[in-house]
């Protein structure tokens, strides 16, 4: 549609509407090729997002999925007032310290009468967990009127027994060190065959703390220490965090200072975690001397890792809230911090738990800084205080997917399935919370 | 900016309201700046409740009001007309010290409200906006209920011994606002639901809630349809009998209707005062001719 005269320049002849049509037509398509095309990289993108998260679901639930079961080793146990309480005291402290696990054996050669010699005995005993003692131990303590009496009770298998029927190990396996012998592997299928032997739904895990064995090994303890530090990091970072927010965001003046305090708290935003557990370490348990491993100095180092996020976050949402609601609010005569609390603070509060909920599933899932302030130590006890010594949902499964013993292996899944499912408990909580805020007009 | 200033200001040279014809364009500038200009009409009315004195206000650098001295009498609407940017809205604001909202805004001046100076260290913000309400360009009522909104006046500031007493003042308010019989079954939905007529009159009704002597509005039926606005227009007829009303607004059909006395602001400076028929139908000065004939604006 354009010539060239002598010169080089292009002499155009003003175009057709039928022309100009076209060239709309073929730039169209083009645009929508674009469109399409984008829309397929976007889809594309979220489909391999979601693809890795059914991955790493699919791995985690296969592999920590057994957790729930556990073999229970069902035994007649004479509670023999011989063994528990030969002085006949009844006293707590005697029955505390009987040879329950006297009991368990005596229990199971009554299952194998035929065995005899200290080899195989040993052998037979190693077919029940060293914690089906404490169980037994746990019962009478519980209710003395037992001694002397008769209970057929589900006692814990040992962790090569768990592990052969969950098939974890091949039978063939046998023969190594701390693997099951030819005689145990008859033992144990004569126990299925009686049906004194099976997988039972796995209330160890639940109530136990940590321990050396992978069948006692329990969740709890780790359940209980993060509780306890979110609990505290919330009840100390979200006060702190919105007040902070709305200070500088509503009434500090606009000057090099609070320029300097807005650069400082981006910048801690980006600061790494185990920074903080160094200066948790140094300040609270070096300078004021609070007691190492606590769910309190955890929470106080989770607290500055959380406040930037939660400054950051609910400072965005106070800058989101219409200035035509400030203006109404201070021209019907409200004080400032009315204004704030009646009118902003509700409306950025939606903004401003999306942050917090960010900040709080941010210190669920921290390792670092609490390694560096001793919530990583093997602790036994469910902690039942802020001051308790204790770990962490994300310590322990970093504790037990070192552990060289092979159950820790689903321990260390299910210990991820328990973290998952408190993360999405507490981001439920949250988003109902969330909707409450945004209900209200 | 200055180019449109120095062309104003011969405009005023020759309509006579500079004497000095023959001195040279910046120093004329100058002059304007510095408040020599001085405003044709007069300000003054018997027994004001506002009285302004040689306000000046600054936003930084930028001087927005240049020596503003008027009037505004009870009982009466005075409506502020002129080209945008001109800061009728920022004089409007100094009125119940909403400019003290903008951090880099500064006033100069007096105003007084009954007497008192509104900007002196002892006048409670809190209280002078209870006495002083605004109704803005934009409805903006709270994202809380119908009830809510005219409450909330009340409640801050104590009005209401009880219940009954709050349920009255939102009755009488909402009645008074002409939104009673619209609203009345419905009083706990969302003020949000409403229309945008319903939405400003409902903001007039909370302004009227808390009782104030002034009323300021800024530009109130700017986003409304016709038959909103001539509602509203309605409505400030009404509330003149009570309060005072200031109203801004970029409608000379509007001022005309709802006004006594219309100003008419030009680049910060107040040119011109007086009644709304004689502004509207003998102009004195050059540049309100210029606008109401529609010439610029």
């Amino acid at each position: 549609m354009s010539s060239m005269s002598e010169e080089g320049k292009p002499v155009r002849r003003p175009r057709t509407p039928r022309e100009t049509q076209e060239l709309v037509e073929r730039s169209l398509r083009r645009r929508y090729g674009a469109e399409r095309r984008f829309r397929a990289y976007g889809l594309c993108a979220v489909i391999l997002g979601i693809a890795f998260v059914a991955f790493l679901f699919a791995t985690i639930l296969a592999q920590g999925v057994s957790v729930f079961r556990q073999a229970y080793v069902q035994l007649d146990v004479f509670y023999d007032p011989e063994v528990i309480d030969p002085s006949g005291t009844r006293r707590e402290d005697d029955l505390r310290l009987a040879d329950y696990e006297a009991l368990v054996r005596t229990a199971l050669r009554a299952e194998f009468p035929g065995i005899e010699g200290r080899r195989d005995v040993r052998q037979l005993t190693r077919l029940v967990s060293s914690g089906a003692a404490h169980e037994l131990q746990r019962r009478v303590l519980a209710n003395p009127g037992l001694v002397g009496q008769r209970e057929r009770v589900w006692l814990l298998a040992s962790a090569d027994v768990d592990l052969l029927l969950k098939g974890e190990i091949a039978r063939d396996e046998i023969g190594e060190e701390g693997r099951l012998s030819e005689e145990q592997l008859a033992w144990i299928d004569t126990l299925r065959e009686r049906g004194r032997l099976e997988l039972r739904f796995n209330r160890t895990f639940f109530v136990n703390g940590d321990s050396r064995e992978p069948e006692q090994a329990g969740v709890r303890g780790a359940v209980m220490g993060s509780f306890f530090t979110l609990l505290l990091t919330l009840i100390l970072s979200f006060p702190i965090g919105v007040a902070a927010a709305v200070y500088l965001e509503e009434f500090a003046p606009r000057n090099r200072w609070t320029d300097l305090i807005e650069v400082n708290i981006n910048n801690l935003a980006a600061v790494p975690s185990i920074v903080f557990g160094l200066l948790g370490l140094a300040v609270f348990i070096g300078f004021f001397g609070l007691p190492r491993s606590a769910p309190l100095v955890g929470a106080l180092v989770l607290t500055l890792l959380t406040l930037p996020t939660i400054i950051i976050a609910a400072r965005a949402a106070l800058k989101a809230v219409p200035p035509s609601i400030r203006d109404a609010a201070l021209a019907m005569g409200a004080s400032p911090i009315q204004t704030v609390v009646h009118h902003v603070l509700p409306l950025a509060m939606p903004g401003i738990l999306t942050g917090t909920i960010i900040g709080m599933a941010r210190a669920l899932g921290e390792t670092a800084p609490l390694l560096m302030i001793g919530m990583v130590a093997f602790i036994v006890d469910v902690p039942s205080g802020f001051t308790d010594p204790a770990t962490a949902l994300p310590v322990q499964i970093f504790l037990w997917s070192d552990s060289p013993e092979r159950g820790f292996v689903e321990r260390t899944s299910g210990a991820i399935i328990v973290l998952l499912a408190f993360l999405i408990v507490m981001n439920t909580a949250a988003v109902l919370l969330r909707r409450r805020f945004e209900r209200r007009w | 900016m200055n180019d449109s200033a120095t062309l104003d200001e011969s405009r005023i040279r020759s309509a006579g309201a500079e004497p000095h014809a023959d001195a040279p364009r910046a120093r004329a500038a100058e002059r304007l700046a510095g408040g020599e200009f001085s405003t044709v009409g007069d300000v003054t009315v018997p027994d004001p409740i506002f009285s302004c004195r040689h306000v000046n206000v600054y936003y930084g650098e930028k001087h927005a009001i240049r020596d503003v001295s008027i009037d505004i009498a009870r009982q009466e609407v005075l409506a502020m007309i002129g080209p945008s940017g001109c800061g009728k809205s920022t004089f409007l604001r100094c009125l119940n010290r909403m400019n003290d909202t903008i951090p880099s805004a500064r006033v100069t001046g007096s105003i007084l409200l009954d007497g008192r100076d509104i900007y002196d260290r002892k006048q409670d913000v809190v209280q002078l906006r209870a006495r002083v309400g605004m109704v803005f360009q934009k409805p903006n009522p709270f994202p809380k209920s119908i009830y809510e909104n005219v409450a909330y006046g009340p409640r801050i500031h104590g009005l209401a011994a009880d219940r009954v007493e709050l349920d009255e003042i939102v009755h009488t308010s909402l009645q008074r606002a002409g939104l009673w019989d619209e609203v009345k079954d419905r009083l706990s939905q969302p003020a949000t639901s409403l229309s945008g007529g319903q939405q400003q009159r409902l903001c007039i009704a909370r302004t009227i809630a808390v009782n104030p002597e002034v009323i300021l509005m800024d530009e109130p039926c700017s986003a409304l349809d016709p038959i909103a606005t001539a509602r509203i227009e309605d409505l400030i007829d009404e509330l003149r009998a009570t309060y005072a009303i200031v109203i801004v607004t970029h409608s000379m059909q509007q001022a005309a209707r709802v006004s006594q006395r219309t100003a008419y602001f030009h680049l910060g400076s107040l040119v011109e005062v007086g009644p709304t028929e004689r502004i509207f139908t003998n102009p004195r000065h050059r540049l309100t001719e210029a606008y109401i004939t529609g010439r610029f604006g």
